[in-house]
């Protein structure tokens, strides 16, 4: 039997939550690997991520800067969990702090030889909600009609340009259907004061929404791809249940859009699928769902090869999933100590 | 009328579309049906088949066929009616 390799992965995205990060998942995949014995360092935020406390997910935690801190504060963390944890590869799961791993990527490895793979800054750019239209046009993909706007006095002209509803949706995270004038100045209040400015109107489409989980090794290869339909939506919006479809035409729209981008890294399509039988892309996601696991599932250890990539192994493309495989999410009340809660909160490791 | 080809059919009746991960069920002579179209009888073949099983008429079965066709086209469950797009 194949001896599995020792290899140290830090991980982030430990909030298994109503709005669930991918950190958990990710975890469960690389656990499930057949070549990778790992241990598991989780990078939290906060000091009630529930991730930190699943003792037999993640073997020790430490608490990292917020993005908001910049990349410097971060790699001095780094450098000190480093000379304890002697890390191999590092995840990052949350769209936020995104920018700052995909800064610090080459002088993490030349300093202390991790390895991260992530989308480069241009991809990361390009694919922001704000700049989804000029997105499509260069890689030749619909997109639905949408508008910046800064300012709330720019809301009554939109009936001009959109019929109701429409979709407000905040830069970063959010997204709310608006049937009047009135509705989307409460959401752009509402948005705006979380995620900041610009608010993104976009047209509501009519149809079935679809996503894909997908990684691409960076030189226009599809490494692995499964398509899902959500079958029970939260009040978030975030699928509580999911099961894998055959879309042939999802397939290829992720192939053609991975080999136009050179996409590098885990990500996630969300994608409309009209009546007319039409595909809108409606957002790209930098990094792994947190369904990824039922890509796991399907038989395609996405997150495995992920880390095979980081580390810069040649991995082939997976050639099949499964079809009709569902994931059910479920919530689970762990009982924590004191003891355990204070060490976060206070040294920052558990 | 064409069923699509990949649909799963199982004997309990639980029809799985994999092409829109959408699931029904259907009762023991709406599966007989469903299981003629996929091979390819005409709606002529299927009528002789359940006026020879059942105590039914013509009028009677047509009512409830096209009733059924009609549902399965409504939840897209027919071929050709999307297209293959690149």
């Amino acid at each position: 039997m194949l001896k599995k390799k020792k290899i140290n992965v830090a991980v982030t995205g430990l909030n298994a939550i109503d709005s669930p990060g991918p950190g958990v998942p990710v975890i469960r995949a690389l656990r499930d690997s057949k070549l990778f014995d790992v241990r598991i360092i989780g990078l939290s935020y906060e000091s009630l991520e529930p991730g930190i406390y699943m003792h037999d997910i993640v073997d020790k935690t430490y608490q990292i800067p917020l993005p908001s801190a910049g990349k410097a504060t971060l790699m001095e963390r780094l450098k000190y969990i480093n000379s304890i944890e002697k890390l191999d590869v590092i995840i990052p799961n949350f769209d936020a702090e995104l920018f700052n791993f995909i800064k610090l990527v080459d002088i993490l490895k030349k300093e202390l030889k991790i390895n991260v793979f992530v989308p480069t800054l241009e991809q990361f750019e390009e694919r922001h909600k704000s700049n989804l239209p000029e997105f499509g046009k260069k890689h030749k993909i619909k997109i639905p009609k949408s508008k910046l706007i800064f300012n709330i006095k720019e809301i009554p002209a939109l009936r001009s340009e959109f019929t109701y509803p429409v979709v407000v949706k905040g830069k970063f995270y959010d997204a709310s259907i608006a049937y009047s004038p009135e509705q989307v100045a409460t959401y752009f209040n509402k948005i705006s004061a979380k995620w900041g400015l610009p608010i993104i109107i976009q047209e509501f489409l009519h149809g079935q929404e679809v996503n894909v989980t997908a990684i691409g090794d960076g030189k226009g290869n599809t490494i692995g791809a499964v398509p899902m339909r959500k079958q029970y939506i939260t009040d978030k919006g975030k699928a509580w249940s999911g099961i894998s479809i055959d879309d042939k035409n999802l397939m290829n729209m992720t192939r053609k859009l991975i080999k136009s981008t050179k996409w590098r890294g885990g990500m996630e399509l969300e994608i409309i699928k009209t009546s007319e039988g039409d595909y809108y892309l409606i957002e790209i996601n930098p990094r792994f769902p947190a369904w990824v696991y039922l890509a796991v599932g399907c038989g395609q250890n996405h997150p495995e090869a992920l880390v095979r990539l980081a580390l810069g192994q040649k991995v082939e493309p997976f050639k099949k999933y499964d079809i009709g495989k569902l994931f059910v999410r479920y919530s689970w009340d762990m009982i924590v100590s004191l003891d355990e809660f204070e060490k976060i909160s206070t040294v920052g490791e558990l | 009328m064409k069923l699509k080809k990949n649909l799963a059919l199982s004997d309990s009746g639980f029809v799985f579309d994999p092409s829109t991960g959408d699931s029904f069920s259907t009762n023991p002579i709406g599966l007989e049906i469903i299981r003629m179209l996929k091979e390819g009888k005409t709606a002529n073949d299927i009528k002789s088949q359940i006026i020879k099983t059942y105590m039914t008429d013509d009028v009677s079965f047509e009512k409830d066929y096209y009733d059924f066709v009609n549902m399965l086209s409504k939840h897209n469950l027919v071929e050709g009616v999307e297209k293959e797009k690149n």
